[in-house]
C-alpha cells in the first residue's frame, strides 16, 4: 500500500460529510480508501501538460428558460410536507445547529 | 388460470397482437402477474408493484404503447408510487412528481408495473449493494445479475415484464444486460432527460431501455428521448425515428474492434474474433484498432463519480423526506467520503482536475477513431456474470467490471449491449458493446439489429 490514510483522517472526512460512523467502520473505511487510492493513483503517470479539462460533454453554456411560472410543475404545501417526518404548523422542523450559549 | 405464455412476448409482438385483437390486456396482465408471483420471491426483482396497473393499462389502450407493462428502475421518481433507489434512506419516500422519462413513457401508453431493485443509489455493478437484498440472475440463480440496473435486466430476462427502463452512468444498463442475456441501450448523454431521476453522477447519468430485442429498444427510445425544458443538459436536436434503423444491414460499414489484445481478455478473445466474422459475412469491414488504454477510465470514473456523489447525496438530510444520514449503507458511505476527500483542498488538483484532463484525452481518442470507423465494438464485460457474494470486501468491484465501458461513458457516447454468446454449461451470456459518435443511437441500433438477426444468441428469436 503506497497511500496511507489514518483513522483520524477518516473521522475528519466523516465529520465533513456528516456521516455517523462506528469505530469498526473507521478501520474498514480506511482499508477501502487505501485500496481505492492505490488504483486511482495510476493517473499520475499520464502526461496532461497543456490539456484542457472536460467537465461536461454537451458543450452547452448558460442554458436559461423564460422566467414564467410553470403551474404544471407546482405542488401544494400539503404535498410538499407529506414526506417529512417532522413538521409543525406548515413548516419543516430542522435539528438545532446553533448552541444556546 | 392457465398461463398462455404471453409474458414471453417481445414488445413488438405484444403491440402487434394487441393491435390485431389476438390478445387482450386481461390475458397479458394475467400472464405477467403470474410470472411475477411465481418468481419474485426467489429472484427479488421488484421492490414495489403497482396494484392498479391493469386499470391504468385499460385507460391507455388506445395510446401507441397500448398499456404494455414496463418495469422501471427504482431511481425514477414515480408519482404516488414508492421510490427508494434501493436505499433505506428513502424507504418510505412517495414522490409528489414524476420523472420526465417515466412521464413520457406513461404519455405514450406504457404502464409502470413495478419498481425494480438496483445497487443502492446506483452505486455498483452487482445489485448486491441494495439495502433490500440482492437480485439473482434469472439465467442461473447462483450468479449475480450485474448492476446497477440489475432488477430491470432480470425482469426482462425472467419475462416478468414486456420491457424495462434502467439508467446508466458507466455500464449500469449495458453490464446487467450482458450478464442477464438481454439488450441494453445507453443513449447519448443528454438524449433522455435526467429530471426526476435520483441524481448520482450528474455529468454521465443517462436513462435508457432494457429490452428483449434491439427492435424493442428502438421503439422505447422513440418515446423517451428528446429535449426537456426542465433539464438544461438535454439536447435540442430533433429525435429521429429509431425504428427506421432496423433491417438496414451493415454492408459497406466500417467497424473497429477494440481492446483485442488487452491483458485479461485472453479467454474472451477467441469467442469475439469469431463474432467479428459475422459482420464480415454481412458485408462490413472489421479492423482491429488501437485505442487509449481503458484502465485510466476506471480511475477517472472513480474520481469523478465519487466527487459528484458526495455533492448529490448531500441533500439527504432526513428533513424534507426520507430518513437521516445514519441510514446510508457501506457503499454509499465509502463513495460520499472518498468524494469528499478527493475534492478537498490540496487533493482536488491531484485527483479531480487531473481526471477531467484525461477525460479530454479519451474524447479526442474517440474522435480520431470515429473519423475512420462508423462504430466501435468490444466485449461489454471482461467475462460472464460473477457468483453471488463476489462483491464482499471488494471496494473497487464495479469499476473493474466496467473497465471496457467507462471511457466511452465519460465521453458521453451512446452504446448498446446485445447477447453474443452463451455458455451451455452455465446458461450464462456474454454481451457485445457497440458504440457510436454522439447522438448516433441510429448507428448502434442498425449494427446491433443486423447482428441479432444474423445470429442465434437472442433467446427470444425463434
Amino acid at each position: 500500500m503506497s497511500n496511507k490514510i489514518t483513522t483520524a483522517q477518516i473521522k475528519h472526512i466523516a465529520d465533513l460529510a456528516s456521516i455517523p460512523i462506528s469505530e469498526k467502520e473507521e478501520n474498514s473505511l480506511r482499508d477501502a480508501f487505501e485500496e481505492t487510492l492505490d488504483v486511482i493513483s495510476e493517473l499520475q503517470s499520464v502526461d496532461v501538460t497543456g490539456v484542457e479539462p472536460t467537465h461536461q460533454v454537451t458543450g452547452f453554456e448558460n442554458v436559461l428558460r423564460e422566467d414564467i411560472v410553470n403551474e404544471e410543475n407546482m405542488f401544494s404545501q400539503a404535498d410538499a410536507l407529506k414526506n417529512s417526518k417532522h413538521t409543525y404548523d406548515g413548516y419543516f422542523v430542522v435539528p438545532r445547529i446553533i448552541d444556546e450559549k | 388460470m392457465k398461463n398462455k405464455m404471453n409474458h414471453k412476448l417481445t414488445l413488438k409482438q405484444t403491440l402487434d397482437k394487441l393491435k390485431g385483437n389476438e390478445l387482450t390486456l386481461d390475458e397479458l396482465y394475467s400472464d405477467i402477474n403470474q410470472s411475477i408471483s411465481e418468481q419474485n420471491k426467489e429472484l427479488n426483482v421488484y421492490l414495489t408493484l403497482d396494484e392498479k396497473s391493469l386499470e391504468k393499462a385499460k385507460a391507455a389502450a388506445t395510446s401507441p404503447l397500448m398499456g404494455v407493462p414496463i418495469a422501471v428502475k427504482d431511481n425514477y421518481c414515480t408519482k404516488d408510487l414508492r421510490t427508494t433507489a434501493s436505499s433505506l434512506v428513502l424507504e418510505d419516500f412517495i414522490p409528489t412528481y414524476e420523472s420526465t422519462v417515466s412521464k413520457k413513457l406513461k404519455k405514450a401508453g406504457g404502464v409502470v408495473i413495478g419498481k425494480t431493485n438496483m445497487d443502492a443509489w446506483a452505486h455498483g455493478s452487482s445489485t448486491e449493494t441494495s439495502q433490500y437484498g440482492r437480485t439473482l440472475n434469472p439465467r442461473n440463480t447462483d450468479y449475480l445479475p450485474g448492476g446497477s440496473s440489475g432488477g430491470s435486466a432480470a425482469a426482462v430476462a425472467a419475462n416478468m415484464c414486456i420491457a424495462a427502463l434502467g439508467t446508466e452512468t458507466a455500464g449500469s444498463i449495458r453490464q446487467p444486460a450482458a450478464w442477464c442475456g438481454v439488450v441494453g441501450l445507453k443513449p447519448t448523454y443528454g438524449r433522455c432527460s435526467r429530471y426526476g431521476i435520483v441524481a448520482m453522477c450528474s455529468s454521465t447519468d443517462s436513462p435508457g431501455p432494457i429490452t428483449k430485442t434491439v427492435e424493442d429498444s428502438a421503439i422505447l427510445l422513440n418515446y423517451i428521448a428528446g429535449h426537456d425544458p426542465l433539464e438544461g443538459t438535454t439536447a435540442t436536436l430533433e429525435v429521429p425515428d429509431f425504428t427506421k434503423s432496423l433491417d438496414k444491414g451493415v454492408e459497406g460499414m466500417k467497424i473497429g474492434y477494440l481492446y483485442k489484445d488487452l491483458k485479461g481478455l485472453e479467454e474472451i478473445r477467441s469467442i469475439f474474433s469469431e463474432q467479428m466474422e459475422v459482420f464480415k459475412k454481412l458485408g462490413a469491414t472489421v479492423d482491429v484498432v488501437d485505442a487509449m488504454d481503458p484502465k485510466h477510465g476506471v480511475s477517472i470514473y472513480t474520481i469523478v463519480q465519487r466527487g459528484e456523489v458526495s455533492s448529490n447525496l448531500g441533500r439527504y438530510d432526513g428533513i424534507r423526506y426520507g430518513n437521516d444520514r445514519s441510514f446510508f449503507g457501506d457503499e454509499a458511505k465509502r463513495r460520499v467520503m472518498l468524494g469528499t476527500y478527493t475534492l478537498s483542498k490540496g487533493y482536488a488538483d491531484q485527483y479531480y482536475n487531473t481526471a477531467q484532463k484525461v477525460r479530454t484525452l479519451y474524447i479526442k481518442d474517440y474522435e480520431r477513431l470515429f473519423k475512420e470507423y462508423d462504430v466501435l465494438v468490444a466485449p461489454t464485460s471482461p467475462w460472464y456474470a460473477k457468483k453471488i457474494g463476489a462483491t464482499e470486501g471488494a471496494a473497487m468491484f464495479g469499476e473493474l467490471e466496467d473497465l471496457l465501458i467507462e471511457a466511452s461513458s465519460l465521453s458521453g457516447l451512446p452504446g448498446i449491449s446485445i447477447p453474443c454468446y452463451k455458455d451451455e454449461k452455465t446458461n450464462l451470456y456474454l454481451g457485445m458493446n457497440i458504440i457510436a459518435p454522439m447522438y448516433r443511437e441510429d448507428l448502434v441500433i442498425q449494427v446491433a439489429d443486423a447482428y441479432e438477426k444474423a445470429t442465434k444468441w437472442n433467446s427470444w428469436r425463434k
